[in-house]
């Protein structure tokens, strides 16, 4: 049943001008200040030591947190799609609790348990580790944060898509490793690939919890989103912009990478 | 595959080790599940518990109810609370042309919807911070008015409605999909006017979705604070949402004010949790 002319056409105004507000707008921003003061300013901030450094630092945090949460997606995915036991559920809204603890919160806990007056803090202090306030509680407040997404993008692929074939290399006598490995991977890559890619934008992009636990050490515990406050915040716009400019490209591929993988799943659906 | 190329079937033909299904790895997926998800987030969440559970009572009191903490609880609920509402109309709005109407950037469209869970927050921040300053490309023309927005409450649910914008969208468009047109046109057949049918048969489907998405939303939003720490003029007692709380409390080494308000939180974010669960069990039904 079509909608009469006058509804269809109101009805899509009032979201073109919503998306243009709220997506449109934000994002022309972004690059026009970063532009304001011209190119040649654009490309000294972007070359300029402490960005580089906070790009550096945001790299290594992905390449660590990544593929620490994709082998821990991969196996409960595995655990959860292919074995009935007691408690799946009560496993699965563990999984996605992440999701639903605020940013903030995610970096107080961690400061909580391993900060200098934390639960662990005294023994961390007489070992001379340092996790707060330096480089690994950045990483471990983003694995906590983009913990659920490569199990909670992999895991209804893998469920889809059924054991048959799994079973079917199994009394053929292939062993566990050569099912996963030849079978099962190939069959959810894309919803690997999927998963990860969320996963990556998420980790460097975080903001919230990676402040809490950051310290704010200028070249040394800056991330990305956190270098772009600094500069904001001392009234740097152009700066701030055009740092900010590389997390919103970033964004932007990301996005583009989701649509074209969704449409390779629904082309196997 | 037909059913007469298998004549037994595959459960009989593969012999069960036991009756959790028959492919081998369940020790090991659990052990690295179980030992990750420890590690990860069970651990560091017992020790905001650990850490409440060594507080003295009354401070803790003290700290959850002191007047500066129930206004940021006031703020952080009730803006999210209203973007919630408005990612609900705006939301369905999106779901319904994009499901039903065939339109030049349809899939630009579809696209854009997800931006704000792929951009960074920091990001988004600064963005609409920028647009709605006094000088800003909306700001400027909503200031002569007396309207203001950027570093005042209606700056704080902007950013938590650009934010939720994806959740209902999200939660609704797989149901407008299901829903059979058939039903609409028989409602029309049998005399319903338009407003009729939508309220009795396409608003009932659907809400149980917008509700998910509703609440979705509504705990990304309350715990939000990289988009809203820009726009919201961080004023206490005004315009300080409650994560900012947190974090000033952190910085003024008052962890047991951090903890107390952190905690009032988490519970909230639970509440939802739950209702989110309750709403999925419902729309599976």
């Amino acid at each position: 049943m079509k909608d009469p002319r006058f509804l269809r056409w109101s009805l899509l105004a009032v979201a073109f001008l919503f998306l243009a507000l709220f997506v449109g707008l934000p994002i022309a921003a972004v690059f026009v200040e970063a532009f304001r003061k011209g190119t040649a300013a654009y490309f000294e901030a972007i070359r300029d030591p402490e960005t580089i450094a906070a790009i550096k630092l945001t790299l290594l945090t992905a390449v660590i947190s990544v593929p620490a949460n994709l082998v821990f997606g991969v196996a409960a995915a595995w655990l959860i799609a292919k074995y009935r036991f007691p408690g799946k559920k009560a496993l699965l809204t563990l999984i996605d609790l992440p999701f639903s603890v605020s940013p903030v919160i995610a970096g107080l806990i961690f400061v909580l348990l391993l900060g200098a007056r934390g639960i662990f803090g005294r023994f961390l202090d007489a070992h001379d580790i340092h996790i707060i306030f330096a480089v690994p509680g950045i990483v471990l407040a983003t694995t906590f944060i983009t913990f659920p997404f490569v199990a909670r993008e992999v895991l209804p692929i893998m469920q889809d898509l059924g054991s048959d074939e799994e079973e079917q290399a199994l009394t053929l006598g292939a062993s566990g490793w050569q099912i996963l490995f030849r079978v099962t991977l190939p069959k959810v890559r894309w919803g690997i690939l999927y998963g990860v890619i969320l996963c990556n934008a998420r980790a460097m992009g975080e903001f919230g919890a990676v402040s809490v636990v950051s310290g704010h050490i200028r070249g040394q515990t800056n991330t990305i989103p956190l270098q772009v406050e600094i500069l904001y915040n001392e009234y740097n716009l152009s700066g701030a912009f055009a740092v900010a400019s590389i997390l919103t490209v970033l964004a932007l591929l990301t996005l583009l990478g989701k649509k074209l993988i969704e449409s390779r799943i629904r082309v196997r659906a | 595959m037909t059913a007469a190329a298998v004549p037994a079937a595959p459960a009989a033909a593969a012999p069960r080790r036991s009756n959790r299904g028959s492919l081998p790895g369940f020790g090991l997926s659990l052990g690295v599940t179980v030992t990750y998800l420890s590690l990860i987030v069970l651990i560091p969440l017992a020790g905001l518990v650990w850490k409440t559970a060594s507080m003295d009572a009354g401070a803790l009191t003290r700290a959850v109810f002191s007047t500066r903490a129930l206004a940021a609880y006031r703020l952080s609920f009730g803006a999210a609370l209203l973007a919630g509402g408005i990612n609900v109309v705006f939301g369905l709005i999106l779901a319904w042309v994009l499901v039903r109407y065939d339109f030049p950037g349809r899939a630009l469209v579809d696209a854009a919807i997800d931006l704000p869970f792929a951009l960074p927050t920091a990001v988004a921040g600064i963005a609409l911070t920028t647009l709605y300053v006094e000088q800003g490309w909306i700001g400027r023309f909503l200031e002569p008015h007396g309207i203001k927005i950027a570093f005042a409450p209606a700056g704080i649910v902007i950013a938590m409605v650009f934010v939720g914008l994806p959740f209902v969208v999200r939660t609704v468009q797989p149901v407008l999909v299901d829903l059979d047109v058939h039903m609409e046109e028989v409602a029309a057949t049998l005399g319903a006017s338009r407003l009729h049918t939508l309220r009795r048969v396409i608003l009932p489907a659907v809400m149980p979705a917008a509700l998910t998405g509703f609440a979705l939303a509504f705990a990304r939003a309350v715990g939000e604070y990289g988009s809203v720490v820009f726009i919201s003029g961080n004023m206490p007692g005004k315009t300080e949402i409650a994560p900012l709380l947190i974090i000033t409390k952190l910085e003024q080494f008052d962890y047991p004010g951090a903890t107390a308000i952190a905690l009032v939180m988490l519970l909230a974010s639970f509440v939802a949790l739950f209702a989110i669960n309750a709403l999925q069990a419902k729309i599976r039904k």
